[in-house]
């Protein structure tokens, strides 16, 4: 601050905490409905202070699911959910690390070739290509599967440009050392490289993560087995439209389950997470 | 750039580089080509022959009123989502950065809506202005609105709108945050000691300075609103009421899915391939000249 307005001060203040309750808001209103009963939530006003029905209704979704939209209980979809951004997450880094490492420490025909069609593979997300992926996959036989759900969304261009950038910025003396002590490739990228890589790949991890957490349109196409639904495809399952008719206590406690993970994976690893969101545009 | 000092081998370069090929052909480039491919077929009403057919899907597409409708729907709420996303953001940004005890605090209590799935903030939003049982629908009857996003089209743009921006502002708040303090705070003072106040200081010298920042997250912004909103909308209004929140990512999948017409589907999806490049190229011209800026 360069001088001192003490009016101003509070000003900011004051829009700063606006701004975090206007955030938190729905944040709150959901955690009260899924202490909620029915009839409660179905009240209008709506109560505004949490209610005693908090075991009952998480107990409920985990192990049985709503009653009245789909049945499944919840504890499997967060499972499914955890597979799919714990496989996505490490897949990523580890296909996007390998190949970045060839791009930068080999030469050999077709280098560029190869990295102008990761490149490309920005231009064509899932939403631009939603039918025939889906034929795809449901030709290799991999509807309702992990490999369905995980496979086609594990090529990344941006992981990739990162690792790039940042081998990009390794001393070639670290190579030249190595190479000297008598080390091949693969022994220089995994006693060298990779830990040298430790806090991109800590960043890109939390990015990653969350986004396969939070897919959407992709598992909604390719699962129709109630087992191999994600905790977000869940939520969208147990509305059954009307107001009055679906569940909202038992929606809105799937809902905060379904968003704790990821929110904790930001909170926890929030210097990480900075990073990694800064990196990946570059 | 290039590394001075390198690998040699015949193969293993090749074989490093192969699973993200495979996949990236598999899942990326061959589906990709079929949609360019299908976009110019006819099928017949049962799906079991299709014709070449030339321009004409696109050429139907163009005439289609929905298609129009949907394409301007998706203007309106792409910049509705983008430009106050970016104020919302900016004004907090700003602000945060005024801060000198609590800054951390404020960021922690800022950014976590960025791990909301989109479709769960549908949920949220939707929840809170349902019709009958909404929390907010229900003060607004006390201020004399009906609020009723299932009926009334400004209303159901307005709320897929509200949701979109909730879910992104920590995003362009984390942003504008680096920006604005990667400012040098000599310039600031300069600007202090001439006499200038906060106000005058921020919009001669402060968002000027910021303008990178400001273009690049435009275009995220833009690209989120046209793709990643996808799931904000399946959970709340489903492109309704008569089309009014219908973007063009929804209707190439409610075509295409959900009423299985895949020529027209695909045109749709062909058109949106050279939106996603256009966008792309711009956001890429601009990193290039933020490195000289």
């Amino acid at each position: 601050m360069v001088e001192r307005r003490p009016w101003l001060s509070v000003l900011t203040h004051l829009v700063l905490i606006s701004g975090v309750l206007l955030v938190a808001f729905p944040l709150y209103i959901t955690f009260v409905a899924s202490t909620l009963t029915l009839e409660q939530v179905l009240q209008v006003p709506m109560r505004l202070l949490p209610g005693d029905q908090f075991w009952a209704n998480y107990t409920q979704v985990l192990g049985a699911g709503s009653t009245r939209g789909s049945a499944a209980p919840v504890a499997p979809m967060l499972f499914n959910s955890l597979v799919m951004a714990l496989v996505i997450a490490v897949g990523k880094i580890a296909i996007s690390i390998i190949s970045a490492f060839a791009i930068v420490y080999f030469r050999f025909p077709l280098r560029k070739f190869f990295f102008w069609m990761v490149f490309v593979t920005l231009m064509l997300p899932v939403e631009v290509r939603i039918i025939p992926t889906f034929k795809v996959v449901s030709d290799l036989g991999m509807l309702d599967t992990y490999a369905g759900l995980t496979l086609p969304l594990i090529a990344s261009a941006t992981a990739t440009f990162l690792f790039r950038q940042f081998f990009l910025t390794v001393p070639d003396e670290l190579l030249e050392a190595a190479r000297m002590d008598g080390a091949g490739p693969m022994r220089f990228f995994f006693d060298v490289l990779l830990p040298l890589s430790a806090t991109s790949i800590a960043a890109l991890f939390v990015i990653q993560f969350i986004y396969g957490w939070n897919q959407y349109l992709w598992p909604l196409l390719i699962t129709s087995d109630e087992s191999m639904y994600t905790a977000v495809i869940g939520i969208k399952r147990m509305i059954v439209g009307g107001d009055a008719l679906t569940e909202w206590n038992l929606v809105m406690a799937t809902a905060m389950l379904a968003l704790l993970p990821p929110a904790l994976v930001v909170l926890l690893m929030q210097r990480w997470f900075v990073k990694g969101l800064v990196d990946t545009e570059k | 750039m290039e590394k001075r000092v390198f690998f040699r081998s015949a193969w293993l370069p090749y074989l490093l580089v192969a699973p993200q090929l495979a996949i990236t052909v598999i899942f990326f480039f061959w589906p990709a080509a079929q949609a360019l491919w299908f976009a110019f077929l006819r099928q017949d009403a049962f799906g079991m022959r299709s014709e070449f057919a030339g321009l004409d899907n696109f050429r139907d597409l163009l005439a289609d009123s929905n298609y129009l409708q949907s394409f301007q729907v998706t203007a309106v709420f792409s910049v509705l989502v983008a430009v106050g996303g970016l104020a919302l953001a900016l004004l907090l940004a700003v602000m945060a950065d005024r801060v000198i005890k609590g800054a951390l605090g404020y960021r922690t209590l800022l950014i976590w809506p960025y791990a909301v799935a989109p479709a769960i903030a549908g949920v949220l939003w939707g929840f809170m202005f349902a019709p009958s049982i909404g929390i907010v629908t229900y003060a607004l009857k006390g201020f004399g609105i009906h609020f009723n996003w299932v009926l009334q089209s400004d209303q159901a743009m307005l709320l897929v709108v509200m949701a979109s921006v909730w879910k992104q502002i920590s995003y362009n708040f984390l942003f504008f945050l680096a920006g604005l303090q990667s400012i040098p705070k000599s310039l600031i003072e300069a600007a202090a000691i001439d006499g200038a106040r906060p106000f005058r200081r921020f919009w001669t010298i402060v968002f000027p300075l910021l303008s990178p920042t400001t273009f690049f997250l435009l275009v995220v912004n833009i690209v989120y609103a046209f793709f990643d909103t996808f799931g904000v909308i399946d959970a709340t209004t489903q492109g309704g009421p008569s089309g009014a929140t219908q973007i063009l990512v929804y209707k190439v999948y409610n075509d295409g899915v959900k009423a299985a017409d895949l020529g027209g589907s695909s045109a749709q999806s062909a058109i949106l391939m050279v939106i996603v490049i256009v966008l792309t190229v711009a956001q890429f011209r601009f990193v290039e000249r933020r490195v000289n800026y």
